[in-house]
């Protein structure tokens, strides 16, 4: 049983409050937007490459504070990384949001561990994974995306 | 705030509800959830069922499960009599003239859905006009898009005012001499506004446009007269009714049900089949092909029983007592923000929080026991009229009581406290 405090750390707030990297970026070389249509959440992500190098990410998006704080530490997490490194980070966090990351790899997560209380919350994955999704789709091209095409609940 | 809209909501002084008394008829609500006793303040989404509503069905699959229209033994003649009288307590319900007029479904949508197939594909002609509001929960929306799509036909829409009511000088000009239908929502799910739906049936009747009624969220809250609204069609849901998921109402005028095409074919809605042709059967039949859903029938008998014995008169009293208090206590919050502020609401209260999205909004409540929703709405049209891409709403049922109003409150502080 997830508790709020361990979904909502403190980090996590402050993100959300401030989150870093927030700005449409000029001279972007890639940009992808993902959308998750059973909250309405919708974030863009902009990569500024150098060869397969990640120099600078940034985003902006509409969102609950899981997802933003998680575009806002993502952005500062891909910077300087290889696209095989940032892909392997995505494996390792969406591990960690889905609850199956094993122990030895959550050192090597950095601050994205603040993330761990999400494997709690099933409907929150999608959440923390959005802006991944989008980064990942600007990896490979930029196209518009979506992030989870679930349907959308009825009433 | 006035609930109260039709005769039968305003037949006399409503009597007291003993709410304590009739919680004990819902096994949910003792329930605890994340370790707390359950506050449920989703009933727009769906209501809770009482234990004389769960028996109903169990009781059919324990002792009375049978088809219905086909057998001659016993226990199919006893299903079909006992499905029939449900088609009356229905019709009694909404007064309908006559239960040949109740056409059961899957539930609002698929209500709609029907008349958007059968009545709209085959009037409909390009350039014609289905007129639709901008508060429409998408069941009311896509319905009439694909009907749109297939015929020709334009899609108008009545925009909404910044304090979520009709505006009714567009309705006015929007209504042509293309129009063919105006599908309306009686009670928006999303703003909580009773649209004044006797008035725009006037309105519409004038030039000879019939109009459907969306009834989801109003059957349960208002007191239904479809005689006294005049409308030609309207929808609603057992499962928000108290009653089972699954099964739903389509009431129609004779004359249009009577004209308008099947929508689905098989058993139980021709009245002969050669491999060249067949002929359908009379309404309701027409509309009823393939094994219904018996059991949530036999439920929604028991709801509509359930909701009788209590008075909607006296449940609307006492759903109303408890939005004005819930509406006036969360006003006071700061930084917290009513969505839709019409003179006539009922039930529904959506709110944001100043620089909290509706999601995390729902998770501290969650955490506290409280089931709201967060989220579009299903209808988004809406949101993106008011520039929201969600909001956090609570919706109520005759089972709330103050305290779990107290509970919501005490919820949003801590949203404020932990987001601050």
């Amino acid at each position: 049983m997830g508790s709020l405090s361990e979904l909502y750390q403190n980090v996590i707030l402050e993100h959300n409050r401030s989150p870093r990297n927030y700005r449409a970026m000029a001279g972007a070389d890639r940009q992808a937007h993902g959308s998750n249509p059973l909250c309405g959440d919708q974030v863009t992500v902009w990569l500024r490459m150098d060869g397969d190098v990640i120099r600078e990410a940034s985003f902006q998006g509409l969102g609950c504070a899981i997802s933003r704080a998680s575009a806002s530490l993502m952005t500062s997490a891909v910077a300087g990384k290889t696209r095989a490194e940032a892909e392997a980070l995505f494996g390792r966090f969406q591990r960690l949001v889905t609850g199956t990351l094993e122990p030895a790899e959550a050192e090597t997560l950095g601050k994205l561990a603040v993330f761990s209380g999400v494997s709690a919350f099933p409907m929150r994955v999608k959440c923390a994974s959005l802006a991944w999704h989008a980064m990942r789709e600007a990896l490979n091209g930029g196209k518009q995306q979506t992030g989870n095409r679930e349907p959308e609940p009825s009433e | 705030m006035t609930a109260a809209t039709t005769p039968t909501a305003r037949a006399g002084p409503p009597a007291p509800l003993d709410v304590e008394r009739l919680r004990a008829d819902f096994p949910i609500l003792a329930e605890r959830v994340r370790g707390k006793r359950l506050v449920y303040l989703d009933n727009a989404a769906t209501t809770q069922k009482p234990r004389q509503v769960i028996d109903a069905v169990s009781r059919f699959y324990a002792a009375e499960n049978s088809n219905i229209h086909r057998g001659v033994h016993y226990l199919s003649e006893q299903a079909t009599a006992a499905y029939e009288v449900v088609r009356e307590k229905v019709a009694r319900f909404l007064h309908a003239p006559s239960a040949r007029q109740i056409v059961f479904t899957r539930g609002t949508t698929e209500s709609i859905n029907l008349v958007a197939q059968s009545f709209g594909r085959s009037t409909l002609q390009p350039g014609d006009e289905v007129l639709i509001t901008g508060m429409e929960h998408h069941s009311n929306i896509v319905p009439w898009q694909l009907a749109a799509e297939a015929t020709g036909a334009i899609l108008k829409v009545v925009p909404v005012t910044d304090e979520g009511e009709l505006d009714l000088g567009a309705f006015d000009r929007l209504l042509s001499d293309r129009t063919r239908l105006f599908a309306v929502t009686h009670l928006s799910n999303v703003l909580g506004t009773i649209n004044p739906v006797r008035d725009l049936v006037r309105r519409a009747h004038a030039g000879g446009v019939p109009v459907l009624v969306d009834g989801a969220q109003s059957a349960p809250h208002l007191g239904v007269d479809v005689q006294a609204l005049d409308c030609d069609f309207f929808a609603c849901s057992g499962h928000k009714l108290y009653g089972p998921t699954g099964v739903g109402v389509l009431y129609g005028r004779e004359s249009l049900l009577e004209q308008m095409p099947p929508w689905q074919g098989g058993g139980d809605m021709i009245a002969s089949v050669t491999l060249e042709r067949s002929t359908w059967a009379p309404v309701p039949a027409k509309f009823e092909a393939g094994t219904p859903m018996i059991a949530q029938v036999m439920g929604l008998g028991a709801a509509l029983d359930y909701i009788g014995e209590i008075g909607l008169a006296s449940i609307a009293a006492w759903e109303e007592t408890l939005l004005a208090m819930a509406t006036a206590r969360v006003g006071e919050i700061s930084g917290i923000r009513i969505v839709g502020t019409a003179r006539d609401k009922a039930s529904v209260l959506s709110l944001v929080v100043d620089g909290v999205h509706p999601h995390d909004v729902g998770a501290v409540l969650d955490d506290e026991g409280i089931a709201i929703r967060a989220g579009h709405h299903c209808a988004q049209p809406l949101m993106q009229r008011f520039g929201l891409p969600a909001t956090a709403r609570a919706s109520f049922a005759f089972y709330n009581t103050p305290a779990e109003v107290d509970a919501l409150v005490r919820g949003l502080q801590r949203v404020r406290t932990v987001f601050g």
